[in-house]
């Protein structure tokens, strides 16, 4: 018998997992812990909307309190869990309370990589993760202040381009050849530098920063090829790693993330985990991955719900995301990993095209620009493990639905 | 504050107020309204906040971007009076509003 529910972390899937838990009858107590202060929110408007001042902090949460209160959710907010005993199964808490639970929810999403070069302990570097890192950031960014960015990935060029909107003069440093090198492929990459140039950024590849310079805050950073750019405001986006400590120490199995089976469960059956801090199995893709993505962290939430209640459910879902700069939608989905074609739809020119991997003539994955048509026949035909023409495929005149 | 109905996949009528300025995705999400998935929180990149607009509201809401229409393309049951709700941002006007939600979301 079940009687307690404890979910750590209010992000996407920590508040997924209520709605999901309590829709589908648990009457039982759920508790959720997070370190937030505030209710569970949508993180992705943070480096767009939200960050320029255009969507109001009460559009944020995805619920509010009378939503908890009603459905009788234990919300532990600014609390942070310090130390799990699978063991015992109970939970202690930053307040000194220990919370015992039948079922462990972990959704502890992922942190922010650190710069470690000399110089990255100085005041004013920041990071854009939580709803508490922006008012740093949003301060400084006023007309004609020198806003470098280091690393040109999703967070990096979303900042960058809301930053240049809010009229400030924008460099971004990344130390890849190209921008979103791990994502996207190279025209695309291209296409969005092309992008961000036009609207006067000063965007700079292959460099790579060696120290922050300041007095009692960061002035300046400093490439190892000696440039110099001079920072009024600084903003670190180069990636993530799983938030897994409190498993980790627990003796759960973790690699490049907490380690979870199909049914989102760890190597402790009373203990699942969902979201950015999970490496889990993609049947679709038959290889372990670990995403950072709002639909993974909300499905897998679902998943773990339905199998807490002892509803055996897979999590076997084709992953997709998004980005938008500028004026610019970027809409991937599946995983390019392992292609063996690629094949780009339109004219980058256009401001419209579609690059599609394959693999033994399966379709694996599509980066879609400005392409939203392109992107949901896509999502369904990566997911029917269809087969396109690839004749068809490049001819951007015939639809992609139409490719099979 | 306009008040809107959601019809609910399972039939049920849910009367919300919401006030003006937020979508009507928002409106959704915030009383629960079932079969209103919303994903992406209003990015217009998942398509699972589709709804059918009530007869007499389609030409007096703003008209759909090309892409919302590129969104809905292969929604599931897509018809002539089908929107994303996160596109549709509330107004005094729309007080009285009715919308059926689809039996499913997505592809």
């Amino acid at each position: 018998m079940i009687s307690t529910i404890l979910i750590i972390g209010g992000g996407q899937a920590g508040a997924q997992a209520i709605d999901t838990l309590r829709r589908e009858g648990f009457e039982g107590r759920i508790v959720l812990v997070s370190e937030e202060r505030e209710l569970p929110y949508q993180r992705p408007p943070l480096s767009k909307k939200f960050l320029a001042g255009e969507l109001a902090a009460e559009r944020l949460p995805f619920r509010h309190q009378s939503f908890y209160d009603e459905h009788r959710i234990e919300l532990k907010l600014g609390i942070r869990a310090v130390r799990l005993d699978p063991a015992a199964r109970r939970v202690a808490l930053s307040n000194g309370e220990e919370v015992a639970y039948d079922r462990l929810l972990l959704c502890l999403g992922a942190i922010s990589r650190q710069l470690t070069c000399p110089g990255s302990e100085l005041a004013g570097v920041h990071y854009l993760r939580e709803i508490s890192d922006v008012p740093g950031i949003q301060e400084g960014l006023k007309p004609g202040a020198r806003t470098v960015i280091i690393g040109g990935g999703y967070i990096g060029l979303e900042t960058a381009a809301t930053a240049r909107k809010m009229g400030c003069a924008v460099t971004v440093l990344e130390m890849a050849d190209r921008v979103m090198n791990r994502v996207v492929a190279s025209n695309v990459s291209e296409y969005f530098a092309h992008e961000h140039r036009s609207q006067g950024i000063k965007l700079i590849c292959n460099t790579r920063v060696v120290r922050l310079d300041g007095g009692t805050r960061v002035e300046r950073v400093i490439c190892a090829d000696g440039s110099i750019h001079e920072a009024d405001t600084l903003v670190v986006g180069v990636g993530a790693v799983a938030n897994m400590q409190l498993a980790a120490e627990a003796g759960l199995g973790c690699e490049n993330g907490i380690v979870v089976d199909e049914y989102c469960r760890t190597t402790d059956a009373a203990i699942y985990a969902a979201g950015d801090c999970t490496y889990h199995p993609s049947l679709r893709f038959d290889m372990r991955v670990r995403l950072e993505s709002v639909d993974n962290a909300f499905e897998q939430a679902k998943t773990a719900s339905q199998n807490i209640l002892g509803r055996p459910t897979v999590h076997d879902r084709v992953p997709w995301f998004w980005s938008d700069q500028f004026d610019n939608k970027l809409l991937i989905v599946g995983l390019s990993q392992g292609h063996d074609q690629q094949i780009t739809r339109g004219d980058p020119a256009t401001r419209c095209f579609t690059v599609c991997y394959l693999k033994g003539g399966e379709l694996m994955a599509v980066e879609a620009v400005n392409h939203p048509k392109d992107y949901m026949a896509a999502r369904k035909l990566i997911a029917e493990r269809a087969r396109p023409d690839p004749d068809k495929l490049a001819d951007p005149t015939v639809a992609m639905k139409d490719s099979v | 504050m306009p008040r809107v109905v959601f019809v609910q996949p399972d039939g049920v009528r849910r009367e919300v107020a919401a006030p003006v300025g937020i979508t009507l995705m928002e409106a959704a999400r915030r009383h629960g309204v079932v079969g209103v998935v919303a994903q992406c929180g209003g990015a217009c990149a998942c398509a699972t906040c589709h709804v059918y607009v009530g007869p007499d509201w389609t030409e007096r809401l703003e008209p759909a971007e090309d892409m919302e229409l590129g969104m809905l393309e292969t929604a599931w049951e897509r018809r002539i009076n089908s929107r994303l709700s996160c596109q549709i941002h509330l107004t005094q006007d729309l007080d009285g509003l009715t919308v059926t939600v689809p039996g499913k979301q997505g592809a």
